[in-house]
């Protein structure tokens, strides 16, 4: 049985279940919120947690995992190295800051 | 041709012509949510700029605003996991569940846009404007409007291309992978949200 048949046939539980992933992480983000912890670690949390729920929606809704290896390493790393050079100019909101007060 | 994808996915770099085994309009969908993705990106990289940068930022958003937003977040999310059923039963040919479930996904969207608007409204209302607003940083309104408007507009535009996609599948127009391309589309703007649903509504939320 190749990889796509065996998808298929479990593939609305594992769907069920990543969405049930998602509901649980989007719960979690809103507790968090709530519980008003200081802004840089809620930062980090709030993105790592948005990181996972990305991963979960590329790889099973999207069908990434089930592609071919050289899609995912086509599209990915690309997007994350342009992603990363977005923020060259981001500490300079900090001397903004700084000069504002 | 099925002989070729299969023998392409012995090696990850194999593919001879067909380096990825997918078809051309999967990898146009896939090249332009990449695109899209850096224009998200670079939307949600200037918001954070400038509320770093701000001091005085508003936090808007009390109890029922953040519980609208995330029963937006369960309109999105369920709305995936339709559009997956979709696609699913698409590739089993069956014509009127795929059509069904496409049209339960285009019910999420719509109940996300109505919710938005009518979220839009209320803040229109309390006096936010691109360029000001009573609470303070001005930027707000703009960062705000520009970022949540041209998910908004994804959105819309989303709704329209799975009715289209619906109604073609009905007639026999279109195959399943026209089905699973609009299914990422569907997919990439339900993303993009988990995204804008902490850094626009949870870190503003006024407790």
């Amino acid at each position: 049985m190749n990889m796509e048949a065996a998808h298929q046939s479990h593939g609305n539980r594992l769907y069920l279940t990543v969405w049930v992933g998602l509901l649980a992480l989007t719960i979690a983000e809103v507790i968090l919120a709530y519980l008003a912890i200081p802004v840089t670690p809620m930062l980090i949390l709030l993105v790592g947690f948005s990181l996972i729920k990305t991963g979960l929606i590329v790889a099973y809704f999207m069908h990434l995992r089930f592609e071919k290896l050289s899609l995912t390493l086509t599209l990915i790393p690309a997007v994350v190295i342009c992603i990363a050079l977005l923020f060259i100019f981001f500490p300079d909101s900090l001397r903004l800051l700084e000069l504002r007060r | 041709m099925a002989d070729m994808v299969s023998e392409t996915r012995l090696s990850a770099w194999g593919g001879g012509r067909s380096p990825y085994a997918i078809g051309s309009n999967k990898l146009g969908m896939w090249l332009f949510l990449l695109s899209d993705t850096l224009t998200f990106s670079a939307m949600l990289i200037a918001y954070s700029f400038v509320r770093v940068a701000s001091e005085d930022w508003p936090r808007p958003f009390e109890g029922f605003s953040i519980f609208m937003a995330s029963v937006m977040t369960f309109c999105l999310l369920s709305s995936s996991l339709t559009m997956v059923m979709a696609v699913a039963a698409a590739k089993q040919k069956e014509l009127r569940r795929t059509v069904g479930w496409l049209l339960a996904t285009i019910l999420g969207g719509v109940l996300f846009i109505i919710l938005h608007t009518n979220e839009w409204l209320e803040l229109i209302h309390e006096g936010v404007t691109p360029f000001g607003n009573p609470w303070g940083a001005p930027l707000f309104g703009a960062s705000f409007f520009t970022l949540t408007g041209l998910h908004m507009t994804h959105v819309t535009g989303g709704v329209i291309y799975l009715g289209v996609i619906a109604w073609g599948f009905g007639k026999g127009k279109f195959t399943s992978e026209d089905v699973e391309i609009s299914g990422l589309y569907w997919h990439f703007v339900d993303l993009v949200w988990m995204f804008i649903f902490p850094m626009v509504y949870l870190l503003s939320w006024k407790i």
